[in-house]
């Protein structure tokens, strides 16, 4: 109970320094998931429209989920040292933006491939082509999905983006490591508990978006 | 006009064999006409309509619409200029009804005005209110109102040919009929011509001008309605229809090509009843119509009341308790005939004159006849 309370304190009385740390750490998330969303979704539709494509874009998409984090940033750090980028936010971002490709591009993949049967026949039937089709039909009956898959790629990152403190890329997971060099409980909780939080309310917000963005006719 | 020759579709199988879905199929929906392609499932009768539009790509053979082979017109092109209805109905769920019609109509590049006025103009034909629905979205209308608007979405640019595949057979059996309704009498102004593909014979005797009945790829029989029922081509045909075909006959049949067969003979009020019994004898009839000098029709006499009678037919008039019209199909007649517990009753002409009369014998003898109802769309134009 007194570690609970120490920590709540030390939160409060470093408020501004966490809460900056929270805003890099959704910084890099967005960056990683938002470039995710400008590759993916395109890919998705990609592997709809050349089915032979799909088995192996979501086969390798898969693989890149199974690699652990931690061997992620490890791989990558000689690989961007090429560069002189080995350590810092690049890895971070890179590391998340591949973690974040697999929901999107399979959601967006699976959200096209099951329209209903008969809107597509119908769109086909009148003479709509691929590409209009798309755009006004089966992409906002889409959008319900490929949200879940964004939601699925922020949560997962504002995790793995805890770790990316490894390499120096800064956000929350500074705290937490703080935490363990200096065996400050209090710092290891707060970082925990906020990238939690954080989490939670991310999901929650872009759920709203998702509602907004959903077409009227499918809510 | 559509034009089918020596159509084929050819499919390979698993096993690696190859498999004719339709097989050297030759069609000619004449302009105007609706063609219904009726039989079982698997029989292909989908496979050919929607090489139509080339949803499906003929093996061989040739597409013609209104002379035109359709091999040379893009697939997107083509398509715009042919409306068509699916069971599914497939509206787009997050367009609102309005978008939903004018999806074509946009692309053709119209302006917004017209597309609303159109749409309007679409919506009062199906009996729905512009106002209340334009705005809705599908999933806020019952079945039968969305696929009034899959129907009014392929009319929606105007195509001369329409394609509709089972487009009622998703929808309850009453509001069937009156979807049915709706579109015989929209197809009565609008004279498109089209190909309805259906696995139910009374869609089929109901709305087609000609029938081609399918059976593995091959037509069997095609003709009118009543051809169909009356001389089906073989043991397939007759089964397919339906054991009691001749009773649907009822509906495709009308008391004028009944009555017509019939010599018409008529008395007056003053006419002798001795005379009157003479007629009656000679053409061994048990009564006798008594018409006004228009030809109105005032009543009969009975064989038995005029025999060795003095007086005139006035003396022992009775009148008539029902009467039918040429264009009232055998169906309608014979339920009142019952109705009224007759064996005959006049047919009258569209001005009341008297022409014909119909009667229990006569239905009998005509259904048996080989006789048929040519069904050439008099009820259009």
């Amino acid at each position: 109970m007194e570690t609970l309370n120490q920590t709540f304190a030390y939160i409060w009385h470093n408020l501004p320094f966490i809460l900056g740390l929270t805003q890099q750490h959704l910084r890099l998330v967005g960056i990683a998931v938002g470039l995710a969303v400008l590759i993916g979704v395109p890919l998705g539709v990609l592997i709809v429209r050349f089915k032979s494509l799909a088995g192996i874009v979501l086969g390798l998409a898969t693989v890149v989920l199974t690699i652990p984090a931690i061997a992620l940033f490890g791989l990558m750090i000689p690989l961007f040292s090429l560069i002189g980028q080995g350590i810092g936010a690049v890895p971070a971002i890179t590391a998340a933006f591949l973690y974040s490709l697999l929901p999107i591009v399979r959601n967006t993949h699976t959200a096209l491939t099951t329209i209903d049967p008969g809107v597509r026949e119908a769109g086909r039937g009148i003479g709509l082509t691929f590409w209009q089709r798309l755009k006004w039909v089966e992409l906002p009956l889409a959008v319900p999905l490929i949200f879940g898959g964004i939601r699925t790629a922020v949560v997962l990152n504002i995790g793995v983006m805890a770790i990316a403190a490894i390499v120096g890329a800064g956000g929350l997971g500074t705290l937490i490591l703080h935490g363990i060099s200096q065996s400050d409980i209090r710092k290891l909780i707060a970082g925990a508990v906020v990238v939690s939080l954080l989490a939670v309310v991310m999901d929650q917000v872009l759920l709203r978006l998702q509602r907004v963005l959903t077409p009227k006719g499918i809510r | 006009m559509i034009e089918l020759k020596n159509l084929t579709k050819q499919f390979i199988q698993k096993n690696g064999q190859s498999f004719n879905a339709v097989n050297d199929v030759n069609l000619v929906v004449p302009e105007g006409e609706i063609c219904v392609l009726l039989g079982p499932s698997g029989c292909g009768k989908t496979t050919t309509m929607k090489m139509i539009n080339r949803l499906i790509e003929p093996s061989s053979g040739q597409v013609l619409i209104n002379g035109e082979d359709t091999a040379g017109i893009d697939t997107v092109t083509l398509r715009r200029n042919i409306g068509y209805v699916i069971q599914q109905i497939g509206l787009f769920p997050n367009m609102t009804i309005e978008d939903n019609i004018m999806v074509v109509p946009r692309m053709l590049g119209w302006d917004r005005k017209r597309c609303r006025e159109r749409a309007r103009e679409l919506m009062s034909m199906v009996a729905l209110d512009p106002d209340r629905f334009l705005h809705r979205y599908p999933k806020e209308m019952s079945g039968g109102q969305q696929q009034r608007i899959g129907v009014i979405r392929a009319l929606a640019a105007d195509a001369p040919v329409l394609l509709m595949d089972e487009p009622f057979g998703a929808v309850d059996p009453i509001n069937r009929e009156q979807i049915q309704n709706e579109f015989q009498l929209m197809q009565r102004q609008l004279g498109k011509t089209v190909m309805l593909v259906s696995h139910d014979i009374d869609e089929a005797i109901k709305l087609g001008d000609r029938i081609a009945v399918f059976r593995q790829g091959r037509i069997v029989q095609c003709a009118g309605a009543d051809e169909i029922l009356a001389k089906p081509a073989d043991e397939f045909v007759a089964s397919f229809v339906g054991h009691d075909r001749t009773l649907k006959r009822l509906l495709l049949v009308q008391a004028g090509d009944v009555a017509d067969a019939q010599e018409t003979q008529t008395a007056t009020l003053d006419t002798p009843l001795s005379h009157a019994f003479g007629v009656m004898d000679d053409n061994d009839a048990r009564y006798l119509a008594v018409v006004d000098r228009e030809g109105k029709p005032l009543g009969y006499v009975q064989r038995k009341d005029a025999k060795g009678a003095e007086g005139t037919c006035a003396d022992k008039l009775k009148p008539f308790s029902a009467t039918s019209k040429p264009d009232e199909n055998l169906r309608v007649v014979l339920s009142r005939l019952y109705e009224h517990n007759l064996t005959w009753m006049p047919v009258l002409d569209a001005d009341g004159r008297y022409n014909g009369e119909v009667s229990q014998d006569y239905i009998a003898s005509f259904l048996n006849s080989g006789k048929t109802h040519g069904r050439q769309r008099m009820a259009l134009k």
